[in-house]
């Protein structure tokens, strides 16, 4: 592949997403990447990289400034379509949907380029189903400290069993509701207005 | 009887005061009298809020009224025809420059009042000594190539005598990196629409110098932007829309309820910004220069002047922009297509039942209005004007290669 090996710049201040996107395209056989995390200073970065296509998240609110760089600039090789192929739209839309989008220089085989897009877009969900996953376990983990807590707090103020504890807990957030991690703070922040803590 | 359920609408918007019509629309119900469930998503980017049109996340968007024009000439990444049914409202927008070349300007007696012709002959004489010093060009910021802030302030520069291609140098900021950007010397100045001229005066790092308004009165900024697919598919559900918008366009002109609207924009999921930098340009009150707030006359219109009309000579003059700045060959077959952009047709259709004082023409010879004016209208009267360029040239719609050929010239 080398001498018309494809040279790919990603620009994402997610380093850890901008990691992953990397590791995918080097295990598919690439080899010429760039990874821009910090925006200062990043025209002169673009023109030092020469990319054949640029990898962009959606979050960034440079893309407007890289557009009118991409349509005015000498410095950076134009002209630059975003995508290979303005008819593609399942595909574009996949991509937006992933919030991720591309620039390409002009003249590249469509397949080519469309191989490394559909892996972007394959990482940027991977990366956002972990980032859930992480999100819903991390939740997990303070909700059981929080009713562990509360547990304690019920079990010393109302001189009950663990059990019997947990059982109040449950009723009372049956009646209001509520989710029982949600009653569990209400009871550690009362218990904790009223000097009580289990500290 | 029940009511039928609300029809789902989504738009995307950028943090700016002119989003306005789209967040009271929503927030003071006049989108749910129209049976419409109207949510609002807050953009990084305009090309963000292109793209997002474009496949369908977003069903219409507060837009930089030349994106459907560049859309429709082909100039976007994607190929997917958009309308304009319907402006945002007039004005909005100011020109702020950092304290240092603020300084620079006031010292080649540029004025306290916002008056483009005497300010840019102040920037031409600083940009001519530092010519002869041999100084590095000032960079100026816009938020994006085809915007009116683009249009304008290259307007304003040329008609000052400055090359904006030759003479100092244009680059594209996000609005809400203009004043960092300001700050941290990146830049020397800006054309952005409000609150994001007025926050570098609270910050302290810029002064504004002159505004939209005075380079041209009341003219066109943002516009409901939708794909012609999305308008054809859900003829309704526009009408309704442009409804809701047209009683938001009045609720928020309404100065009584200037407090409460500026309170709106400035919440969390809006504008996220203090009250106080939300509500100048509401106020039509900004802070020039020497950073006295005064009154300044059609700053930003929300309904008055028929500020929601899509005028199709609003369209073509961005388009005659497009052609001066090399961004398209002028064609009489591209013109149409621009002036086609905008719908006025679809505007009146959805607001006939309404008693709105109706403009009988689509387009206007832009600048011919030295003061208001009374113009008779379908239902009652008009109020137009003074619509006028700062320096007294005239657009007529019909005669737009004279126009571009002029331009050429100076």
């Amino acid at each position: 592949m080398s001498g018309s090996e494809l040279s790919i710049l990603i620009i994402d201040e997610n380093r850890v997403r901008a990691a992953v996107i990397e590791e995918g395209l080097r295990e598919a056989g690439h080899s010429l990447i760039s990874i821009i995390s910090e925006m200062a200073g990043l025209v002169r970065r673009i023109e030092e990289a020469a990319p054949d296509v640029i990898v962009i998240d959606l979050e960034n609110p440079n893309r407007d400034m890289l557009e009118d760089l991409f349509r005015v600039s000498r410095a950076v090789r134009k002209p630059v379509a975003m995508f290979v192929d303005k008819s593609d739209t399942a595909m574009i839309a996949e991509a937006i949907a992933a919030g991720v989008s591309a620039y390409v220089v002009d003249g590249l085989r469509k397949e080519r380029v469309k191989a490394i897009l559909d892996l972007a877009i394959g990482r940027f969900n991977a990366f956002e189903r972990i980032r859930a996953e992480l999100e819903t376990a991390r939740q997990a983990l303070s909700d059981r400290k929080a009713i562990d807590r509360a547990k304690g707090i019920l079990m010393k103020m109302r001189h009950v069993g663990e059990d019997e504890a947990y059982t109040l807990l449950r009723q009372t957030a049956m009646r209001q509701n509520m989710r029982i991690a949600k009653v569990a703070e209400s009871i550690i922040a009362t218990s904790d207005l009223f000097g009580k803590g289990d500290k | 009887m029940t009511s039928p359920p609300l029809v789902p609408v989504r738009a995307g918007f950028l943090p700016l005061v002119d989003a306005a019509l789209l967040i009271a629309a929503k927030e003071k119900d006049f989108a749910r009298e129209e049976g419409i469930d109207l949510s609002l998503t807050r953009e990084t980017s305009w090309a963000n809020i292109r793209d997002r049109v474009s496949v369908g996340h977003f069903d219409v968007a507060h837009m930089l009224a030349p994106l459907p024009i560049a859309a429709n000439l082909g100039l976007s990444p994607l190929d997917v025809p958009f309308i304009a049914p319907m402006a945002l409202g007039l004005g909005g927008n100011a020109v702020t420059v950092s304290k240092r070349l603020w300084s620079a300007l006031e010292a080649q007696g540029a004025p306290s009042d916002g008056d483009p012709a005497r300010v840019g002959a102040a920037l031409r004489n600083v940009i001519k000594a530092d010519q002869t010093r041999q100084e590095r060009l000032l960079v100026f910021a816009v938020v994006q190539s085809f915007s009116g802030h683009h249009y304008e302030l290259r307007y304003w520069l040329a008609a000052c005598g400055i090359d904006p291609d030759r003479d100092l140098t244009i680059t594209v900021v996000p609005p809400p990196l203009m004043v960092d950007a300001l700050k941290s010397g990146r830049i020397d100045g800006y054309c952005v629409g409000e609150p994001w001229n007025t926050a570098a005066v609270h910050d302290g790092s810029g002064r504004i110098v002159t505004t939209k308004s005075s380079i041209w009165r009341s003219s066109p900024e943002k516009v409901l932007g939708l794909t012609r697919e999305w308008a054809e598919a859900n003829p309704l559900t526009l009408a309704a829309l442009l409804r809701a918008l047209y009683r938001a366009s009045l609720w928020c002109e309404d100065q009584s309820n200037n407090a409460e609207l500026a309170a709106l924009l400035a919440g969390s999921d809006y504008l996220n910004l203090p009250q106080a930098v939300v509500l100048p340009a509401i106020e039509n009150r900004i802070a020039l220069g020497d950073r006295e707030h005064r009154p300044i006359a059609d700053f930003l219109t929300f309904a008055g002047k028929a500020a929601t009309f899509p005028w199709q000579s609003h369209a073509l003059w961005f388009y005659s922009q497009m052609v001066r700045w090399g961004q398209v060959a002028h064609s009489p077959h591209r013109a149409q297509a621009a002036r086609l952009s905008y719908r006025p047709d679809l505007y009146r259709q959805a607001l006939s039942g309404l008693n709105v004082a109706m403009p009988g023409a689509s387009s206007k010879i832009e600048g011919a209005l030295t003061e208001r004016t009374h113009l008779p209208a379908a239902r009652g009267q008009l109020v137009l004007g003074p619509d006028g360029f700062f320096d007294g040239v005239i657009f007529d719609p019909d005669r737009i290669e004279e126009y571009i050929a002029a331009l050429h010239k100076n």
